[in-house]
């Protein structure tokens, strides 16, 4: 591991509880260590209840951890102002869904800029610009005034793929990208994912439940119980084909 | 601010059928509120010009004489306390004291629009065997018509006071059975009269103001009272009706003499329009509130309806503040849109009543008019009503928390 690549996400020892101080209080994560490095590209697997939403929305800046710490780019965020944590969110990080999640009242052109639109306050010729560029590597070129209500699961899963990827964010979180879709959709998001990985590289963390997906990411990380029970690398032990 | 104008417009424009029928219901309220504030408005003025009917706005007269005792009233040091019985002064009929100046004075005034002095006294006037005692007023008829739109209120004849004319109201020439063209004598206390010719008929709407007044020449009544070159009163028009009060407060400061608006001497009048116009505030406030619950549930529907987009912008990295301020604006933007609804329909609905409704006597009760500074504090409030009534679901939208707001 070179010093040079310092990690995108560094965690030692988060926990997280819920209702605390409460009777019903619950430990989901007990003392997390993780460390992603720029360009990975990771699955997040385990079974339902073990924790790997939690461990997702903690990563996401979308909720706090209880105890430990967490470095996003170096930067401790663990008690940051809600605003600084958005705008973390915006600058640093994208995401993109098991629902797709698209504004409904957007043009799939407009929701890809809408990322921009956060960061300038108003729609730029650049936003444009590049979300056609980004719409069109994802093989939506005709699609860009469409609106997502008229637009098929895969292909909504695409823009939202390109929204994510819209500021050049360091780290793509996908949760249960492909969960939604059919089986050839599926493939073509995941090699969507995997190409943007290669080409822009930034890291991304897949959580997913697909073992065939799992088997297709280079490393993968697996929650039991709200811990890690196996960090490393995909083995290419997979059923022959 | 321009995300949040975008974001806010588009959920405004999904919202479909349902903005579309909060901005119908705000812009009803609104007209309403619109329509009876001009209507009160209207109706008031109408009111006041029928009830006052030849009172003016603001009159200056003499003070009034008071007897002041030499001795003092009150024991002072060791004065021995004197007892003493003061009689009120009747008064006189008297002239204002430099009575030029003041009218030059309320020429500068930038409220005053119309000025008219006059000198009135009781008299007799007599035909043949019946006489009638009544206040015998001098006028000057321009400024008199100005002040009293007596013009207005002529049914026969023409507004000419020339020395030897004289105008009646119509129940007092009926009493006497004279019409234009005919004589009857006027005297008065200091003068023995001479003979005078009905130049017209006024009716000011009322049977004991037309037997109350006889109009003729200042300077008649001036020889008839007595007050060579004087006047009893100087009577005002004010560019406000309802600003008098303060005109009148305003003049006192440097005019010597007693200043009075038809406000102050008509406190009944003023005490039941005061009433009517309490009764229509509450009215619109009703309105106002019905408009703003209304704004706030849909809003608040909206909120649970887009809990997954506000999630999804959040995650994304939208402040709370801007999901707040998406969310005021919204409430912003019914207001004013159903604020110009609303004052064209007022409008319309002002224009509409103003032919059906008609007063006992068949004249309009009011006219349809296009009041600008009206619409303009409408919308200044119902953008204002908006943002309040937007504050608790916007409220919501911010402290939704994305994690969870997603999932939904």
């Amino acid at each position: 591991m070179p010093a040079a690549t310092a990690p995108v996400v560094s965690m030692s020892g988060v926990r997280k509880r819920f209702n605390e101080g409460l009777p019903n209080e619950t430990e989901v994560l007990h003392g997390i260590d993780l460390a992603v490095r720029p360009g990975e590209f990771a699955a997040l697997i385990g079974p339902s209840g073990s924790g790997k939403s939690t461990l997702l929305n903690l990563i996401g800046l979308l909720d706090r951890p209880s105890a430990g710490e967490y470095l996003l780019k170096g930067v401790s965020i663990g008690s940051a102002s809600d605003d600084e944590r958005t705008r973390a969110r915006l600058d640093t990080l994208g995401f993109v869904f098991q629902f797709h999640h698209l504004l409904p009242g957007f043009s799939a052109l407009e929701n890809v800029m809408l990322p921009g639109l956060m960061r300038d306050g108003a729609f730029t010729r650049s936003q444009r610009e590049n979300a056609r560029e980004l719409l069109a590597s994802v093989g939506l070129s005709g699609a860009f005034d469409k609106r997502p209500g008229e637009l098929s699961g895969g292909m909504q899963q695409r823009v939202a793929i390109a929204r994510a990827l819209a500021l050049a964010p360091d780290l793509v979180l996908a949760d249960e990208p492909t969960g939604n879709l059919d089986t050839h959709s599926a493939d073509e998001a995941f090699a969507l994912l995997r190409r943007f990985n290669a080409e822009r590289g930034c890291a991304f963390i897949i959580v997913t439940h697909d073992p065939r997906l799992a088997a297709r990411c280079d490393r993968v990380i697996e929650l039991r119980d709200g811990s890690v029970e196996r960090d490393g690398p995909v083995v290419a032990a997979g059923p022959p084909g | 601010m321009r995300f949040e104008w975008i974001v806010a417009l588009r959920f405004l424009r999904e919202g479909g059928l349902q903005t579309a029928l909060i901005v119908v219901g705000a812009a009803l309220g609104i007209s309403f509120i619109v329509f009876i504030t001009g209507f009160l408005g209207e109706l008031q003025r109408d009111i006041v010009q029928r009830t006052l009917g030849v009172q003016p706005h603001v009159t200056i007269k003499p003070l009034e004489e008071v007897a002041r005792p030499l001795r003092p009233e009150r024991a002072q040091g060791d004065a021995p306390l004197v007892l003493s019985d003061v009689q009120p002064r009747g008064q006189r009929l008297r002239s204002i004291d430099q009575w030029q100046a003041t009218v030059a004075q309320l020429r500068e005034n930038g409220d005053v629009r119309a000025i008219s002095p006059l000198a009135a006294g009781p008299g007799l006037v007599t035909r043949g065997d019946s006489n009638k005692s009544l206040t015998i007023v001098g006028i000057v008829a321009e400024p008199y018509a100005a002040v009293t739109r007596l013009d207005q209120k002529l049914v026969e004849g023409r507004l000419q006071v020339d020395p030897g004319d004289v105008l009646l109201g119509r129940d007092l020439a009926e009493d006497l059975g004279v019409g234009i063209g005919d004589t009857v004598r006027l005297s008065t206390p200091s003068s023995s009269g001479d003979t005078y010719r009905v130049r017209g008929i006024f009716d000011l709407g009322a049977k004991n103001l037309n037997q109350l007044y006889a109009y003729v020449g200042l300077a008649t009544a001036q020889a008839l009272h007595a007050l060579p070159g004087g006047v009893t009163s100087i009577e005002v028009t004010v560019d406000d009706l309802w600003d008098a009060e303060r005109v009148a407060t305003d003049l006192a400061r440097t005019i010597p003499h007693l200043v009075e608006s038809w406000i102050r001497t008509n406190r009944q009048l003023m005490v039941a329009l005061s009433n009517q116009t309490l009764m229509t505030r509450m009215i619109r406030m009703c309105f106002g509130l019905v408009v703003a619950i209304g704004v706030a549930s849909v809003l608040m529907v909206a909120v649970v309806q887009k809990t997954r987009e506000i999630g999804i912008l959040r995650a994304m990295g939208t402040t709370r503040g801007r999901v707040l301020r998406v969310f005021l604006l919204q409430g912003a933007i019914i207001g004013l849109i159903g604020s110009v609804l609303g004052c064209a329909l007022g409008y319309a609905l002002a224009r509409f009543m103003s032919g059906v409704l008609t007063s006992a006597d068949g004249a309009r009760l009011f006219t349809a008019h296009v009041d600008l500074p009206l619409y303009l504090y409408t919308t200044v409030g119902a953008i204002l009503l908006g943002v309040i009534a937007a504050a608790l679901p916007a409220r919501r939208a911010s402290r939704l928390d994305p994690a969870q707001a997603i999932r939904m």
